[in-house]
């Protein structure tokens, strides 16, 4: 056995769930579909004293349109996202993204929310919900608030959920009449955490950009929103060549993360050439 | 460290087991059950070779805990075929095609095509791709194993090939 001796507990309910999260005596860990968390567990990475599954409480697993969002239950799988025909049709970056994490086999017990929780910032999804806008929304000792998504990264792989809240849905903005998405990324082998990527959002009025978002992943220690190129587009001529000279500038100013693997020169080079495809993809598909 | 009485089914066959809760599935399925065709590689996620069903779906048994699997149904290698019978068709083309050399990695391989084909009898390259892409293979190489893939596909829908109309 690898993982090192804990508790768990599968409470049918919320509250319950909530309860044990809310016990000082005990350092307690929420168990979504374990496929970051066991990992930890078998390195010895994380001694927890108790695992609350999540698994046993109906109804945290939908995914459903409300207004001008589509919910996502923290416990839908990744796969149930991937292939939803909702999110498909009004948030087509999520499944795109999503095709991008792992593999099927990990997919298909890895959930949304605990991908958004757990805050890789190599993960796609945390630089979706950045980018797209999206709140989260918590339940904790002292009942549900509504977190936005880019108030949640606050470090590598920490956010600003308490230790005793569950995340229990994500709310995704669906995607507005002429705009374009995509998700581009560049990594060893596919499946594997990405050695860059990007995501982008663009919406083209009469010819210019009116808004635009993109957030690069797995270049700094959370999902880096690039304020500078969002600013530069705006309202600039919808073109390609916009786009190269923004994302060629922006790249030069990037604060990017010491990683042994992948020289800074290298980093730079791909963060500006996942971040020029993507808004370009983007531009095409708002067509 | 607590233990718990869970109940799941294994190839048709109820089990109940007394199990601490940092019990993995894998070990469960290997050490308690002697159901040892699930092999154990990487222990982290990346390999493949503990792949099961679970509930019909592709799962991790190292990224399982055996308590989040009370209630499950599971599918492990050794329900595929009845030992004195034919093989699964699966089977039959990985063996058709030598779609193994040490066959380490094959068990996950084919509890992950046997999913990917009772959900889509007829799967494009593509798909066939990303399935095996969530599996290592140190020795085949990946040809021969999609190979496999297509055949199995062939077997499945009930035209034979070419050997198999030859034995
Ligand atoms: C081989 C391999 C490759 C992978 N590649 C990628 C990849 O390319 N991209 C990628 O994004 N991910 C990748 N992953 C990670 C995968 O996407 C995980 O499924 C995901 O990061 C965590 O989701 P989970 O449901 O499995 O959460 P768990 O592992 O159960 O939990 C992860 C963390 O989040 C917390 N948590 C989970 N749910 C909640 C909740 N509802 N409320 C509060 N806290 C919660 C847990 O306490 C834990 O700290 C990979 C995993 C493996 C094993
Ligand atoms: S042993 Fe489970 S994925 Fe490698
Ligand atoms: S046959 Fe040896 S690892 Fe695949």
């Amino acid at each position: 056995m690898k993982p090192p001796p804990f508790d768990y507990v599968a409470p049918p309910s919320l509250d319950e769930a909530v309860a044990v999260l809310a016990d000082e005596d005990q350092d307690s860990k929420v168990l979504a579909g374990g496929q970051s968390l066991i990992p930890l567990l078998s390195l010895r990475l994380a001694y927890p004293d108790v695992l609350v599954d999540l698994g046993r409480i109906d109804g945290l697993g939908s995914i459903e349109h409300a207004d001008d969002t589509v919910v996502i239950g923290a416990m839908a799988t990744q796969h149930e996202a991937e292939t939803s025909h909702l999110l498909h049709e009004l948030c087509p970056l999520v499944p795109e993204a999503l095709a991008n994490v792992a593999h099927p086999q990990i997919r298909s017990r890895g959930t949304v929310g605990g991908s958004v929780a757990h805050g890789d910032p190599a993960a796609e999804l945390p630089a979706v919900v950045v980018a797209l806008d999206a709140t989260v929304r918590a339940v904790g000792p002292n009942g549900t608030r509504t977190i936005a998504a880019r108030d949640l990264y606050s470090g590598m792989m920490t956010t600003t959920l308490r230790e005793d809240e569950v995340l229990t849905s994500v709310e995704i903005p669906t995607v507005r009449e002429g705009s374009g998405s995509a998700c581009v990324e560049v990594a060893r082998r596919a499946g594997d955490y990405a050695m860059a990527g990007a995501v982008a959002q663009v919406t083209v009025e009469k010819g210019t950009f009116a808004d635009t978002r993109l957030v690069l992943f797995s270049v700094s220690d959370t999902p880096a929103r690039i304020d500078a190129v969002e600013r530069a587009l705006t309202g600039a001529e919808a073109k390609p060549e916009v786009i190269a000279r923004a994302t060629a500038a922006a790249a030069e100013d990037l604060d990017l993360l010491a990683d042994p693997r992948v020289s800074q020169d290298y980093a730079r080079h791909l963060a500006e050439v996942v971040a020029r495809r993507a808004l370009t993809t983007a531009l095409e598909r708002s067509a | 460290m607590s233990t718990h009485t869970i109940t799941l089914t294994v190839n048709g066959r109820e089990h109940t087991e007394e199990v601490e809760a940092r019990l993995t599935l894998a070990d469960l399925l290997r050490e308690r059950l002697d159901l040892t065709a699930t092999h154990l590689g990487c222990e982290h996620g990346v390999c493949g070779a503990c792949t099961v069903l679970l509930d019909g779906k592709p799962a991790r048994s190292c990224l399982t805990l055996a308590v989040q699997a009370e209630g499950a149904k599971i599918r492990t290698l050794e329900g595929l075929a009845d030992p004195e019978g034919e093989l699964h068709p699966v089977q039959q083309g990985f063996w058709e095609k030598h779609g193994m050399q040490c066959g380490f990695c094959t068990p996950g391989i084919v509890m992950s095509v046997v999913e990917l084909l009772e959900r889509d009898p007829d799967p494009s390259d593509d798909e066939i791709a990303a399935t095996l892409g969530g599996h290592l293979c140190r020795c085949t190489g990946y040809v021969k194993i999609r190979e496999a893939v297509r055949e199995a596909v062939r077997l499945r829908s009930g035209s034979h090939s070419p050997q198999e109309i030859r034995r």
